[in-house]
């Protein structure tokens, strides 16, 4: 899983059925110091996240796929919580 | 999934045969942004997109996923045409 921030969201009306029903948010992945992990990613979304929440992703079909509910559904990407606080050893930060 | 424009198309004769039919469209992926970013690659279409499309696209096993039964050879599948890209969102 990766840290993530939510930074808006997306609108698709011809998406695969398994789609359907399902809020599309736009992630961008971080590193621990905050700074970006390559390109935000669109992640379904279980956890009523919004835009600038900190959030936990989910980048793999099980996990992602089992949080909405939708087996067999592509999808490889999930939010799947909202993160209150990382802590992280003095020597790692 | 991965935001990307659909920018060309590739034509196969000698392929897997769960591949016929299926059109195989050359992906950019890009920033919400719209700009591209990173290398282009090789989807499977299940949406119907075309040249010029916003869409998003699927990675790995899941990929092959909108074509079952059928048990398509692809590791990345474009699964939605995108209409509108909200940055800051509405909430």
């Amino acid at each position: 899983m990766l840290i993530g921030r939510v930074v808006g969201d997306l609108v698709a009306t011809h998406k695969h059925p398994s789609h359907g029903g399902l809020k599309l948010l736009l992630v961008q992945p971080l590193n621990l110091d905050g700074t970006n992990r390559g390109d935000p990613v669109v992640a379904v979304e279980s956890v009523d996240a919004g835009v600038g929440d900190h959030v936990l992703l989910a980048t793999e079909g099980y996990s992602a796929m089992t949080t909405v509910n939708r087996p067999l559904s592509p999808t490889e990407a999930a939010v799947i919580g909202i993160i209150d606080e990382v802590e992280l050893l003095p020597e790692y930060r | 999934m991965y935001l990307g424009r659909v920018v060309g198309r590739v034509w196969s004769s000698a392929k897997n045969e769960s591949l016929t039919g299926r059109p195989m469209l050359i992906v950019q992926p890009v920033t919400p942004e719209g700009k591209p970013s990173g290398r282009r690659l090789v989807c499977t279409d299940w949406a119907g997109a075309g040249s010029g499309d916003l869409i998003y696209w699927a990675r790995a096993r899941e990929a092959s996923f909108p074509f079952l039964p059928d048990e398509v050879v692809t590791d990345a599948t474009i699964v939605a045409i995108v209409d509108q890209v909200h940055l800051g969102g509405t909430d």
